[in-house]
């Protein structure tokens, strides 16, 4: 926080801007592409996870192997896994319903933000007053969630 | 060769609008990523950025415990939304003109609205969400977030076609 590495939120800036720009470019920042992936009028969507993913997941392979630690912040380099129980699929479910519903997902509405669609705040509102509403109801609960706890200081 | 296994028109009628703008936009969105992990260590999700910074307004615990990343995630969102505008400005009307470089979705705003308050509780409670589960998750084959994305997929193919047939469009 107060003692970051003075190039870790330019750096963080530029893997932002990437990522949007690629965002903008798949298309997926368009609830409409979303839509027409999810009813098999256009299965290009595919290649935009798979595409993400590979080049993610080749990272995250190579990189642990040739550092330990990351320059930045001296994190050990390690890969994304969470417990898994069945919040993940009540949780995915409802996330399911509402990306079905509406054609659009947290970081592709950032991006749509971005190519100018002002009705997405629609969508970030909703976000915004949905992850509030859990995080209050979840609040109440004597945390047992283990992975409640966040890793990404 | 696999395409003259397949009917003719096959491979244009599963992608009218070729396969290109798809897989060099993945391509840039797990660059972004790898940019990020390869300085810091990090494997960021989009949607984190909700509720870390809802605790710059709430003091609820559920968001408090996010307050040691919210800056950066801020800075991670602004930068995908600059990312997007770049975009926008170099290829939605002509280059480089401001005017006419915006685009709006026809998506009426109830199913915006709908279901981005579905998308918030649900990408919380599920522990990601497409990037989060489906680029850093599957990326890493965690298996969470193999089953998270099959869950989520499935669901809305499911809910995104019973919209169709029930005649909302756009």
């Amino acid at each position: 926080m107060a003692d970051r590495h003075p190039l870790f939120m330019p750096l963080v800036l530029v893997g932002g801007l990437v990522f949007g720009f690629g965002l903008g470019f798949s298309h997926m920042a368009r609830p409409e592409v979303v839509i027409d992936f999810l009813t098999f009028r256009d299965l290009g969507l595919l290649f935009v996870m798979f595409g993400g993913s590979i080049v993610a997941g080749l990272a995250f392979w190579v990189v642990p192997r040739l550092r330990s630690n990351a320059p930045l912040t001296g994190r050990p380099y390690g890969r994304r896994l969470k417990s898994f129980d069945r919040n993940v699929l009540i949780g995915g479910s409802v996330f399911g319903v509402g990306w079905g519903l509406s054609g659009i997902c947290p970081g592709a509405a950032y991006a749509s933000l971005g190519v100018g669609n002002w009705p997405i705040l629609y969508a970030i509102g909703g976000m915004f007053i949905g992850a509030y509403v859990q995080g209050v109801w979840r609040s109440r609960e004597p945390s047992a969630d283990a992975d409640g706890v966040p890793s990404d200081d | 060769m696999i395409a003259d296994l397949l009917a003719p028109g096959t491979i244009e009628a599963l992608f009218p609008n070729g396969i290109s703008r798809y897989a060099i936009g993945g391509l840039l969105v797990g660059l972004g990523t790898v940019v990020i992990y390869l300085g810091t260590g990090i494997t960021a999700g989009a949607s984190t950025f909700l509720e870390s910074t809802l605790s710059y307004v709430s003091a609820q615990s559920r968001f408090e415990q996010y307050r040691p990343s919210r800056d950066w995630r801020v800075v991670f969102t602004v930068g995908i939304v600059g990312g997007a505008a770049v975009y926008a400005l170099i290829y939605q009307g002509e280059a480089w003109a401001l005017a006419g470089s915006g685009w709006t979705t026809e998506v009426q705003p109830w199913r915006l609205l709908l279901g981005g308050i579905l998308v918030g509780i649900g990408t919380r409670i599920g522990k990601g969400c497409t990037s989060g589960h489906g680029i850093c998750g599957v990326g890493s084959v965690s298996r969470t977030s193999l089953v998270g994305v099959v869950t989520f997929l499935i669901v809305a193919i499911v809910t995104a076609n019973l919209v169709a047939a029930m005649g909302v469009s756009p």
